[in-house]
């Protein structure tokens, strides 16, 4: 399977993008309907544990803000009113 | 100089109001003029006219901006600002007043600077900076997005807002530069510079309102030019609705705000984004039902015709054969045993027959000499005493051969 290197991967450890491209690969995976049984059951229970890893990534994503001072980048503090 | 009685000209105060009416407004160059001053005296009516009086050192002019001009006007004037306005002189005849009829106002010397732009806008142009085929396609899902403002402008609160309400995966690379002034065109082309060695996704160029000159910095050809050269795509959002710098040409997308720019930047938003795993979810959750329900069909379509062709049904049958052929041995042993029985009652029949204890019941006798028990079949055979035995007993009897 096309993503059989990135299902070694713990899923808390990937990306947003990574999760996401995953994800629909494994939405593409089940639709072609090629898979077997257990497969399926498999492939059911990372796309289900990436979902939630996404949600979570989502719900606690936060704005990162940094400015740039000549070739370095530091956390930007907004003005507060 | 004394009035002549008999002079040729004899007007009423109406034919001579006509007259220099007729001259000022027959006037071509009267009737499309520009004329600066600082404006007096403003007064806006509930009608939607504007008057106001437009004066110099030396002289006033009475001018009025009629509703459907003053709805357009998009300066705020006020008493002491200094103008350049539009418009064509007239005469009001009731009070024998000349005055301007103005359909434009703009501040003093932005028709200068509207020349100037007129005239960079048509060189860029031509050297097809702004052509459509050089516009990049904006990211729809930025993982990291560039700013170039000011960094205490309203501009960046409302951008930052906006990011962090639609988009809060994002990252933002701040690159601040002054936006007005003598200094903003060089630090706008350095800040676009830097922020382009972080490869941002795209890059907001913006500004908030201001006046055409507190824009300027985004007509300068430096920046204008820094905006085609940007690696990464630009979104300008300079201004309001209403204002087009040369960077809205020339950058990849123009919006009419900061905020819009930050919008425009986000086309994919965080609800859609939940919205996709959502429907993710529900798919492969469905996929993986509909293929357990297919496996489960198929597994239930190939037990029937396992069924179909199991021992089982040999077996049964079996059975019945055995069933059919323990049926027809039960039938025809009855019918032997039967056939027995018969032949038996037959042969008793006959044994019956054969007793001699059913010939004596018909009246016959078995006679027996009694000195030697000799059963008697001849007539030479009988003397002395003989038993006679009859059906139900016997009894002695003499011979008598005399």
């Amino acid at each position: 399977m096309a993503k059989s290197k990135s299902l070694t991967k713990p899923v808390e450890e990937l990306s947003y993008e990574e999760a996401l491209a995953e994800l629909e690969g494994i939405v593409e995976s089940l639709e072609d309907g090629q898979s077997q049984l257990e497969d399926a059951m498999n492939l059911f229970e990372r796309g289900q544990a990436l979902v939630t890893h996404c949600s979570a990534l989502l719900e606690s994503a936060q704005l990162k803000v940094q400015k740039l001072a000549g070739e370095s980048l530091s956390a930007f503090e907004e003005e507060s009113e | 100089m004394q009035p002549t009685l008999f002079s040729s000209i004899h007007l009423t105060v109406s034919q001579l109001t006509f007259r220099i009416r007729k001259l000022l407004e027959g006037d071509l160059e009267m009737q499309d003029v520009w004329v600066e001053g600082e404006i007096s005296n403003l007064s806006r009516p509930n009608s939607g006219h504007i008057y106001f009086t437009l004066k110099d050192k030396n002289a006033s002019l009475r001018c009025m901006m009629w509703k459907p001009d003053a709805a357009r006007l998009r300066v705020n004037l006020q008493d002491g600002m200094a103008v350049e306005a539009h418009g064509r002189i007239t005469v009001y005849e009731p009070q024998g007043q000349y005055q301007l009829a103005v359909n434009l106002i703009q501040p003093k010397g932005e028709g200068a600077l509207y020349q100037e732009f007129l005239r960079l806008k048509a060189m860029l142009e031509a050297e097809g900076l702004f052509d459509l085929d050089r516009k990049r396609p904006i990211p729809e899902l930025p993982r990291k997005i560039g700013i170039v403002t000011s960094q205490t402008g309203a501009a960046l609160r409302d951008m930052l807002n906006t990011l962090r309400r639609r988009l809060p995966l994002a990252q933002v690379v701040l690159a601040p530069s002054p936006v007005q002034g003598m200094d903003a065109p060089p630090a706008l082309v350095n800040a676009l510079a830097a922020i382009n060695k972080h490869n941002p996704d795209v890059i907001l160029l913006a500004r908030g309102g201001g006046s055409i000159e507190d824009l300027w910095a985004f007509n300068d050809e430096r920046v204008v030019r820094a905006v085609a050269d940007s690696k990464a795509p630009v979104i300008c959002g300079v201004g309001h609705e209403t204002d087009f710098t040369l960077c809205d040409f020339a950058a990849d997308l123009r919006a009419p705000t900061p905020t819009a720019a930050a919008e425009l930047a986000t086309q994919t938003t965080i609800q859609d984004l939940q919205d996709i795993l959502a429907s993710c979810s529900s798919r492969i959750s469905s996929l993986t039902l509909n293929l357990l329900a297919e496996q489960k069909a198929s597994a239930s379509a190939l037990a029937a015709r396992l069924k179909y062709v199991s021992p089982d049904r040999r077996i049964q049958s079996e059975y019945q054969h055995l069933d059919e052929l323990s049926r027809r041995a039960f039938s025809a042993l009855t019918h032997r045993i039967q056939l027995q029985a018969s032949t038996m009652e037959g042969i008793s029949k006959r044994l019956q027959s054969l007793n001699p204890e059913g010939v004596l019941s018909r009246g016959y006798a078995i006679i027996t000499r009694k000195e030697d028990g000799m059963v008697i079949s001849k007539v030479a055979q009988a003397r002395g005493e003989m038993k006679v035995r009859v059906s139900d007993g016997e009894f002695a009897a003499i011979v008598n051969r005399e």
